[in-house]
């Protein structure tokens, strides 16, 4: 999560007013289900390596 | 030495005969200083019944979100406030992950659907994704998508699918707290169906959903019944928005014991890690696990979490001289 993010990508909470860590420390090990432009949740799709997720508004980013 | 682990000396190493539900329960319930040789043990049994090899394996979800059951552990339930949503892989990633998996070594490649059972679509879209990894990968295909009609059975089989996962979750007796829109019955019937079609039986479950030590003597002995091919054996990872969600991991000695117990239950068995090791057990436990029962791994990422890399597991396996299991020692 960068500061230029506006919503939590895993809780979908904001992410300006508080601080996310416990999301943080479980993103190591889960996908994102939140565009942390919009708060929309993305589909989302885990592969044995990698993954992808996709905003209607916002498009798609992988990791 | 406790009594049972000279017990298990003699019938589960000796003969290869697995403890009974009063044995496992034994084992699950050793204190914490009789951990060390309970797992030397397994992993004595695992060496001779099943001997050094490793069955490497990769999961991809075919179908995620949206399943009409209520399995409480599931974040792919439509029923719950998961944030996952539903979404389907099309065949040329399907392939790509096939190839991907592939390329760590596996043998085994699962196509899973978060589905009460296939219907015409799934079922058209698995023919069609599984000629198309045999066209272009060298690796055996698995599928588990739920409870099957024979004619489903079938079709599997006439597709060259050899092996089918689908999880009882925990014993009998519990079932009924974690699933309320099938029943343990069901899975059974699908199983046995998958059993007498040919297709290796592939069935293990979630150790954590609130079971008690007596319901996790009772799975693993119901589980020996079936006698499977595979055992996965997965330790809750919980989902925000499920009912489950706010339930504790399991403890890494308990995940330990439970190895043990498993594999001492049933010695012959793949008895393969999946989800949930990577919070439960963490780096240090991966590593007694696999030098306590284990002999399978999911490699990767699972279906809607994210796993260790491969190439963490594969250097492990490398640094204990256990080899890979090859694809020819498969077919």
């Amino acid at each position: 999560m960068t500061t230029t993010e506006l919503w939590c990508d895993r809780c979908g909470e904001s992410a300006t007013a508080t601080a996310h860590p416990a999301c943080a420390s479980a993103r190591q090990l889960e996908p994102p289900r939140f565009c942390p432009h919009c708060r929309r949740r993305m589909k989302v799709q885990v592969l044995p390596v990698g993954w992808s997720a996709v905003c209607v508004e916002h498009g798609e980013i992988r990791g | 030495m406790p009594e049972i682990l000279d017990q298990a000396r003699t019938q589960v190493l000796g003969d290869g005969v697995g403890l009974d539900q009063a044995g496992v329960l034994a084992v699950l319930n050793l204190p914490d200083e009789h951990l060390p040789a309970a797992l030397q043990l397994a992993h004595d049994v695992r060496m001779r019944w099943c001997g050094p090899e490793v069955e490497v394996e990769g999961i991809v979800s075919l179908k995620t979100g949206g399943c009409p059951e209520d399995c409480h552990f599931c974040s792919q339930s439509g029923l719950f406030t998961s944030p996952v949503r539903s979404v389907w892989l099309d065949i040329p990633s399907l392939v790509e992950a096939a190839k991907q998996t592939a390329a760590t070594g596996a043998t085994e490649f699962c196509i899973v659907a978060a589905v009460r059972g296939p219907d015409a679509r799934l079922m058209k879209q698995m023919r069609e994704g599984v000629a198309a990894i045999k066209a272009e990968v060298d690796i055996q295909v698995a599928a588990s998508l739920g409870m099957l009609s024979k004619e489903q059975v079938d079709d599997l089989v006439d597709m060259g699918v050899h092996r089918y996962n689908h999880n009882l979750e925990t014993c009998r007796s519990y079932f009924p707290n974690v699933v309320t829109t099938h029943s343990w019955e069901e899975r059974w019937e699908t199983l046995r169906m998958v059993r007498d079609s040919g297709m290796e039986v592939c069935c293990g479950g979630i150790l954590g959903l609130g079971e008690t030590v007596e319901q996790r003597a009772e799975f693993a002995a119901q589980l020996a019944e079936l006698n499977p091919h595979e055992v996965p054996l997965n330790f809750l990872n919980p989902r925000p928005g499920t009912p489950l969600g706010d339930r504790p991991v399991v403890e890494g000695k308990d995940a330990l014991r439970a190895i043990a117990a498993f594999r001492l239950a049933m010695p012959r068995t793949i008895l393969r890690y999946a989800g949930g090791r990577e919070i439960t057990l963490g780096d240090l436990g991966t590593r007694d696990g696999l030098l306590g029962g284990i002999n399978a791994v999911i490699v990767g990422n699972y279906l809607t979490t994210l796993g260790r890399p491969a190439t963490a597991d594969l250097d492990l396996l490398n640094e204990l001289k256990m080899p890979v299991k090859a694809l020819s020692a498969t077919l």
